[in-house]
């Protein structure tokens, strides 16, 4: 196929998993907000989540304080934010609509319509109404888009390059979620006690679909190791560290068709890792740090395939600033004559 | 007023232009004889009914995503709307026995067009025959010298045409205009037919309606028939300038259709004289573009240098004969209004037979009694630039005030070789819904004509309509809609 395609597939894809995951983790957010709490605990949330998804620059630059208003308002539905949900349905149509023909289109249709009802939802003020039915739907579009290619694609390359764009959008978006509290610790210069994190890590269970997994999984009462060890090393779960990047590694040796590559030997290597990793271990070092390199690995591999499928195009690509958001090709416009 | 034009539905019509109410549409006149099925059944519909399935079709085609970006305002600050273009429900209908003289006609016109393409870069027997004037020829910008000598498969440079027919007088069909470069509006054709099958499929259990679906089929096999004699099975592909052309969803759907890729210029390169485009797992050899870009824009090493929508080095390729472009370079020189008027001529002079479809007559100002003729009847008359397109430098006469004929007159006196005169023809019209109920509008029709082992279309094309009253614009960007176009079987 394509290499232009497989970009747009493989971008189209990973729009729909992040808008999927922000919207998430605002549900998870917006839950803690409404418990009876001070108002400076539930600004670190908000601040938290921003600087979790590296967005707190763009944010201050047009906001003061934190209101949950406002960075609802600028997760879900600024346009100027590339991360907000609606940047992301707009720009995983537009993915899709560069490669209608290579699809089907039910993909296509499904996407598009997400795209059309999110604006007049939108336009309709359900953000102001009801948040959490708004949060709720973007997670339900994106089942359903997942389900149309499940259920409709042919495994050709087109599908295994969505796919890998999905699974390395949720595993980089995971571990996200799963930094957030760390942030939050950063950020608040007193660290005794934090009655509230029981509610904090319900949420974030909550927010990967991952309560119940964990009472059966558990059976016990949360604790942090074990929330932190579901999220990372349970391969069963398909919203996991360890299931996300056993998917990529497989993937990857889809597309390659038997090569040895640069992404298939990192890809190995990180699911080796993942596959037999212990909580115990990971904590040891800390967390935080352990995410970090994570999220740089994964970052790493995203950029191995990048170069080594989807931009095998003569000119050099542009510089990237940030390795998470596409670069966007520029069209020329024609002005035909006789049509 | 009503009976001025000739009306597609009605022997005679009391259709009022500003249109009458669905419930009082049943009295209006005598209806043809292959409206008769129709009109029973839209009588049975309730208004009710029409105005759900009017909505539903329109929600259906954004769904789909058959729009063009507009101007304006939408809900969402920062976001281009997107409209889509009005479908109307009430279809055109063609006879069976019309339908195949105007087939007759289509085939033996093409053929003629594809004979002169050929002659002209080649041996140019019409010029030497005194038939074509050689200055209309080679002072023409449309004529491509990069294409003298050239070799094309089969001899075919029009591979797909768009011909556009209006019906005017008592009936009679005229050829308006020949579209033989990147004709569009195919995928109307057949998401409209899909779209009233689906919205009223009862009509069609009680009509024998020929079916128009396996159009990508025969356009595949048209494209195929193209392909250099040396590839056996032929790579295919369909290029397109890119998402933001406003024909982007039909270059998309065209693809989609016959499972063949949809590339851009950057997609591919051009290697030692053969064409290959850029893969996941490496270069693959193209055989044959379905190339949705005008010629200015193929190559920047032999057309304009600054485009980037193209292939550096694809004219040589094309030139080597190492890969096929349909339509190929250089068919802008039949399509032309300076050398439409030849059109009856080429028909005799290559295949030594009548024209069986007319042309409007057409004044050519370069003649001084054409010229003369213009002059004296501009306020009757329509002025086209023979090079223009989209309706700049044109002037209607019985449309215009008698300061912007003076104005015309000047500029048609000082340069006369560039323009071309037309009666105002009076379009027929069909009924439509409009607003107030449903009235008469004028409409035309895009029959496309495929050119591969022979000549072949499918029973049926575009039929645009001009939604505003009076209005004799088509044109989608000019409050132009469509509808679907029937030819019954029988």
């Amino acid at each position: 196929m394509l290499s232009r395609t497989a970009d747009h597939l493989f971008w189209m894809a990973r729009y729909t998993e992040r808008a999927e995951n922000t919207a998430r983790m605002l549900d998870a957010n917006y839950q803690l907000s409404l418990l009876p709490q001070s108002d400076e605990y539930a600004e670190l949330g908000w601040r938290a989540m921003l600087s979790i998804s590296e967005l707190s620059g763009i944010y201050s630059a047009a906001h003061h304080g934190m209101k949950s208003r406002d960075v609802i308002d600028f997760m879900a539905r600024d346009l100027s934010n590339p991360s907000s949900i609606v940047s992301c349905l707009r720009a995983a149509r537009e993915n899709a609509r560069a490669v209608r023909s290579s699809t089907n289109s039910e993909l296509w249709e499904s996407l598009n319509t997400t795209w059309l009802d999110c604006q007049r939802m939108l336009a309709d003020g359900i953000l102001e109404r009801e948040p959490y039915t708004f949060f709720e739907w973007v997670k339900f579009r994106s089942h359903l888009s997942r389900g149309v290619q499940l259920g409709t694609l042919v495994k050709d390359d087109a599908f295994y390059f969505m796919r890998l764009g999905t699974f390395i959008e949720r595993a980089d978006n995971t571990a996200r979620i799963l930094d957030v509290k760390f942030e939050m610790m950063e950020q608040r210069a007193d660290t005794s006690a934090q009655p509230f994190d029981y509610h904090h890590w319900v949420a974030v269970l909550g927010s990967v679909s991952g309560f119940e997994v964990y009472r059966r999984v558990y059976r016990d009462v949360i604790t942090p190791e074990r929330v932190a060890g579901l999220l990372i090393l349970y391969r069963d779960w398909p919203r996991s560290l360890a299931a996300s990047i056993a998917e990529v590694e497989q993937l990857i040796g889809q597309v390659t068709k038997g090569r040895d590559t640069e992404a298939t030997r990192l890809a190995a290597q990180l699911s080796a890792e993942l596959k037999n990793g212990r909580i115990g271990d990971i904590l040891k070092g800390g967390l935080h740090a352990y995410l970090v390199d994570f999220l740089a690995r994964v970052n790493d591999l995203a950029g191995r395939v990048s170069r080594e499928f989807l931009l095998p195009i003569a000119q050099e690509p542009p510089a990237q600033t940030q390795s998470q958001t596409q670069t966007q090709s520029q069209g020329q416009t024609q002005s035909q004559g006789k049509e | 007023m009503t009976q001025a034009f000739f009306n597609e539905m009605f022997e005679r019509s009391d259709l009022e232009a500003r249109g009458v109410p669905a419930a009082a549409f049943r009295g209006v006149g005598d209806p043809r004889t292959h409206y008769r099925d129709f009109l029973a059944w839209l009588s049975a519909q309730s208004e009710q009914q029409i105005e759900i399935k009017r909505a539903e079709a329109d929600l259906n085609f954004r769904r789909v995503g058959i729009t063009f970006a507009v101007y304006g305002t939408s809900d969402l600050p920062g976001i281009i709307p997107e409209r889509t273009i009005p479908f109307d429900v009430i279809p055109r209908i063609f006879p069976a026995d019309e339908w195949r003289a105007l087939e007759r006609g289509l085939r033996q016109r093409v053929n003629a067009l594809n004979r002169f393409i050929h002659d002209i870069y080649h041996e140019q027997d019409i010029i030497r025959a005194g038939i074509i004037p050689e200055a209309q020829i080679l002072g023409n910008a449309q004529y491509r010298p990069e294409m003298r000598g050239v070799d094309v498969a089969r001899d075919i440079y029009a591979h797909i045409a768009g011909i556009d027919i209006v019906r005017a007088g008592q009936g009679e069909f005229y050829v308006l205009e020949d579209n033989l470069r990147v004709p569009s509006g195919v995928s109307y054709m057949l998401e409209n037919r899909k779209m009233m099958m689906r919205l009223f499929p009862d009509l069609f259990a009680r009509n024998r309606v020929a079916p128009v679906a396996h159009y990508p089929d025969l356009l595949l096999d048209t494209l195929r028939a193209a392909a250099p004699a040396a590839a056996e099975n032929p790579t295919i592909v369909v290029m397109t300038p890119g998402m933001y052309n406003s024909a982007y969803f039909e270059h998309a759907f065209l693809a989609q259709q016959m499972g063949v890729e949809l590339v851009e210029g950057q997609d591919l390169f051009v290697d030692n004289d053969y064409l290959y485009m850029r893969t996941t797992q490496g270069p693959q050899r193209v055989d044959v573009i379905y190339r949705r870009v005008d010629d200015d824009f193929l190559d920047p090493l032999v057309f304009r240098p600054d485009s980037t929508l193209g292939v550096p080095g694809l004219i040589g390729a094309y030139r080597a004969g190492n890969v096929s472009l349909c339509n190929a370079v250089g068919t802008g020189i039949a399509d032309d209004k300076s050398i439409y008027p030849y059109v009856p001529d080429m028909v005799r002079f290559y295949l030594g037979e009548e024209p069986i479809l007319n042309n409007v007559p057409t004044w050519m100002c370069r003649k001084p009694d054409d010229l003369a003729y213009v002059l004296d009847h501009l306020p009757e008359l329509v002025v086209k630039e023979t090079h223009g397109a989209g309706g700049y430098g044109m002037l209607v006469g019985p449309a215009s005030s008698a300061a912007q004929i003076a104005e015309f007159r000047a500029v048609l006196e000082a340069h006369p070789e560039k323009y071309i005169a037309q009666p105002t023809l009076a379009l027929s019209t069909c009924p439509t819904y409009v607003e107030a109920g449903i009235a008469p509008r004028h409409i035309d029709l895009r029959p496309f004509v495929l050119s591969g082992t022979d000549v072949r279309m499918v029973p049926g094309g575009l039929t645009r309509v001009a939604l505003r009253e009076g209005s004799l614009v088509v044109n989608s960007s000019q409050g132009g809609g469509t509808k679907d176009t029937w030819v019954l079987e029988r």
